[in-house]
């Protein structure tokens, strides 16, 4: 497959918006997210009370969905299929982005490989879940079912790339080494390659304006990062000060 | 095995039928649209809504107006704007909440109650809403969404029990505060929970009792405990003390909250304190949490400080109510604090109890427990002390202490199912500003999950009581246990059993324990 300097120009400009709607979104809603007080004390209780405590709590969310294991199995076992998988994914890709390929990323390559489709598996019961329980096809607008086929379409093209029709990926690292660098290079044209980036820009762009946000969104949660301590520790938000100054006043 | 054997057998069988054993606990209904649309509490009047510095009646521009309070309430408070954002509509909530159980309509599944909100807000105040509002589920502001809203944000009880299960802790009790502060924004409140809020200004508690009507309950409850035990048990209001009791208003009449009160005098006496109850404050309960306005609950919350600074106590202690706790222990120090001029030496505030269980650590209170012979007890966890709170000083202490004391003082005690209590208990029904006659429907429907729980233990263990720490609790079980098939005093308060347990020095029951002591002592001899 050749070369094609327009599209090599299309997919480079487009990852440059993309990256700074993604890197930027995301940098301004985690703003909105910090300076925006929670007035009061709300931990879902029983809540730790101490900061180590949150830490504990938070990682245990975060890594391994503590309050969806009590919530729903399902749920929890196709959600961990999906974002484990997604991690070791990410960590293989960055093979594309670094040279010398760190050792880390190289260890993770086999299992990376075969994460796309577990990764697969995840989302496919994901959207079974929105597909087949009613209660949860009330709850869902068609942007969920459209996330969830996007995530589809970069997992199968991901898949595609490894098991069924390689690409030139040595093309491809140069590609992106090259937009790191300012010194662009061109783009392997193969379908399934360009689909993929595709998606995945798409993937970068709507992520600050959606439901995405879920991931940097968590760590804010105040029924979940809040140290359980509202009797030895008084919690006043700035703008509540305010209140009480301008009624003594 | 004979004939007579065989009919023996299959009649033990039938007293405790296995399916009655196995029936799942909740309704697993299909969600049934609009099941609950029809039930729908009055709005408040003019007068009330004015009072809470609210516009009697819907602006002109109410639209205008509603969507401003959003934009305001999203600067104010992260939970508001968070919970908006990132709820990826996973379902891990939407079989939940016990009006969902109870109802099947889907909008009381919380992300479906949530939703109501989030669709008005996707189409005001984000990209996807404002350009493609059909693909994302924005809609416009209109008068059914706010009809819509008022139904449904007065179908939750703020109970909390979504926000355990979801993997981002999204608590839609957040959501319905909003939408209610904005409700009351544009005129539109509820009767119930804003006349509350103005007979607790007025006359210092949600039932409008007078300081005369209060002196004299007092007065007969004094008489009532010296009958029963031959000790002068005092039951003091407006005193100079050490402790101020404040106590939901319902321990002055309601049963059997009243019984509780008994109790904590009791307890009081027997530790030799000196307390007061307030008559400025004679009201744990802050419904100003309930309709979600930081000013409203900051305004009842500060007469609790003015009533231990008037009165020059050192210690303040609530009595047996869900959200009073919540509003004590988590909000109190940030609404009214810093509480530095009360004795350091304590938490401020202190639960009864808490005050109770340290009292039964030190040996100091002493109890015959076979009082409590005749009932076989469970504990409901009231949902604002399980997930909103805490006593003692770790986490699950709410679940411990009113417990221990339960066994401190009866014999017979047995758990509910798993997934019913502790962090996941059920709510009564009637929390959250909905304990009122014009939702009786909903409150009969939501309760019924935990009535299920309750009957199991019954057909399992023979329980008979069940006890509770809540004011709402309790006058919801007297409403919704006899459509049931339990009685109206079914429902007890745990200082209820605390009374009847209790052995006071010089009393009545001491003599005549003294005596069985004796004549056991004789017996063996």
């Amino acid at each position: 497959m050749g070369e094609n300097p327009v599209l090599t120009t299309v997919f480079a400009l487009l990852y440059y918006v993309a990256f700074a709607i993604f890197a930027g979104g995301i940098a301004y809603r985690i703003y909105e997210y910090a300076r925006t007080p929670a007035p009061l004390k709300i931990p879902t209780t029983p809540a730790p009370t101490t900061r180590a405590g949150v830490v504990w709590r938070m990682f245990k969310e975060v890594l391994f969905f503590e309050s969806l294991w009590k919530g729903n199995k399902w749920i929890w076992i196709f959600a961990q299929l999906f974002h484990a998988s997604l991690w070791l994914i990410l960590i293989r890709h960055a093979r594309y982005f670094i040279d010398p390929v760190p050792t880390l990323v190289t260890l993770a390559q086999p299992f990376g490989k075969y994460a796309a489709i577990t990764f697969v598996l995840g989302a496919l019961g994901l959207l079974a879940r929105r597909i087949f329980v009613p209660r949860v096809r009330y709850i869902s607008a068609p942007s969920d079912y459209l996330m969830l086929l996007m995530f589809l379409g970069i997992g199968i093209s991901g898949i595609s790339m490894t098991f069924v029709s390689p690409v030139d990926v040595v093309g491809v690292k140069a590609f992106f080494l090259g937009l790191i660098t300012f010194n662009w290079q061109p783009l392997p044209s193969s379908p399934n390659l360009l689909i993929h980036l595709g998606l995945v820009a798409l993937w970068m762009i709507i992520f600050p304006f959606s439901k995405l946000l879920h991931a940097p969104g968590v760590f804010f949660s105040p029924t979940r990062n809040q140290v359980d301590n509202p009797r030895e520790k008084r919690h006043v938000a700035a703008w509540a000060l305010e209140l009480e100054r301008k009624e003594s006043a | 095995m004979s004939e007579l054997e065989k009919n023996a057998e299959a009649a033990e069988v039938a007293e405790v039928p296995e399916e009655a054993l196995n029936e799942p606990l909740y309704f697993d209904m299909e969600p049934k649209d609009g099941a609950s649309a029809h039930i729908r509490s009055f709005p408040a009047v003019e007068e009330f809504q004015e009072q809470l510095g609210y516009p009697g009646e819907r602006p002109e521009n109410w639209q205008e107006v509603a969507l401003a309070k959003m934009d305001e309430l999203r600067g104010k408070f992260r939970s508001f704007r968070l919970f908006l954002d990132i709820c990826v509509k996973c379902g891990a909530c939407t079989d939940k909440c016990h009006y969902y159980m109870g109802t099947s309509d889907p909008k009381n599944m919380p992300v479906g109650r949530q939703d109501l909100l989030r669709s008005v807000y996707r189409r005001y105040f984000t990209l996807p809403g404002k350009w493609f509002p059909s693909l994302v589920g924005a809609r416009e502001l209109t008068e059914e969404v706010l009809d819509e809203w008022y139904t449904y944000y007065f179908q939750c009880s703020e109970c909390r029990r979504c926000s355990v299960f979801c993997p981002y802790g999204i608590d839609t009790a957040e959501i319905t505060m909003a939408a209610r502060e904005i409700l009351d924004s544009v005129g539109y409140g509820m009767k119930y929970t804003n006349e509350i809020i103005t007979k607790v200004f007025k006359v210092g508690n949600n039932l409008g009792l007078p300081k005369p009507a209060l002196e004299s309950t007092l007065e007969d409850l004094e008489e009532e405990i010296e009958e029963d035990t031959g000790v002068k048990v005092r039951l003091p209001l407006d005193e100079p003390a050490d402790i101020l009791l404040v106590t939901p208003s319902a321990d002055f009449f309601a049963e059997p909250h009243i019984d509780g009160l008994i109790g904590y005098a009791k307890v009081f006496h027997a530790a030799g304190v000196k307390w007061t109850i307030s008559s400025y404050a004679s009201e744990a309960a802050n419904f100003g949490m309930f309709i979600g306005s930081y000013e409203n609950m900051r305004r009842i919350a500060l007469r609790i400080r003015k009533a231990a600074i008037d009165l020059g106590v050192k210690r303040i202690i609530i009595g047996e109510c869900g959200h009073a706790w919540r509003a004590a222990y988590s909000f109190l120090n940030t609404l009214a604090g810093p509480f530095d001029f009360l004795d350091p030496k304590y938490p401020v505030p202190q639960h009864i109890c808490e005050f109770t269980w340290d009292l039964i650590q030190q040996g100091k209170l002493k109890f015959d427990k076979s009082q409590n012979d005749h009932l076989k007890l469970t504990f409901h966890d009231s949902c604002n002390v399980a997930r909103a709170s805490r006593m003692g000083d770790y986490p699950g202490g709410q679940f411990d202490i009113p417990r221990n004391i339960i066994k401190a003082v009866c014999n017979h005690y047995y758990e509910m199912p798993e997934g019913t209590t502790h962090e996941a208990t059920l709510c009564c029904g009637g929390g959250g500003g909905l304990l009122t006659d014009d939702l009786m429907e909903l409150r009969k429907k939501g309760g019924s999950p935990r009535m299920k729980a309750l009957k199991q233990v019954r057909d399992e263990y023979g329980v008979n009581k069940m006890a509770a720490i809540c004011a709402i609790c309790k006058a919801q079980f007297t409403k919704i246990m006899p459509e049931h098939g339990f009685a109206v005093d079914d429902i007890m308060s745990v200082h209820q059993l605390v009374s009847n347990a209790i052995i006071l020095p010089g009393s009545i029951q001491e003599k005549e324990l003294m005596e069985e002591q004796g004549q056991a002592a004789d017996a063996a001899e």
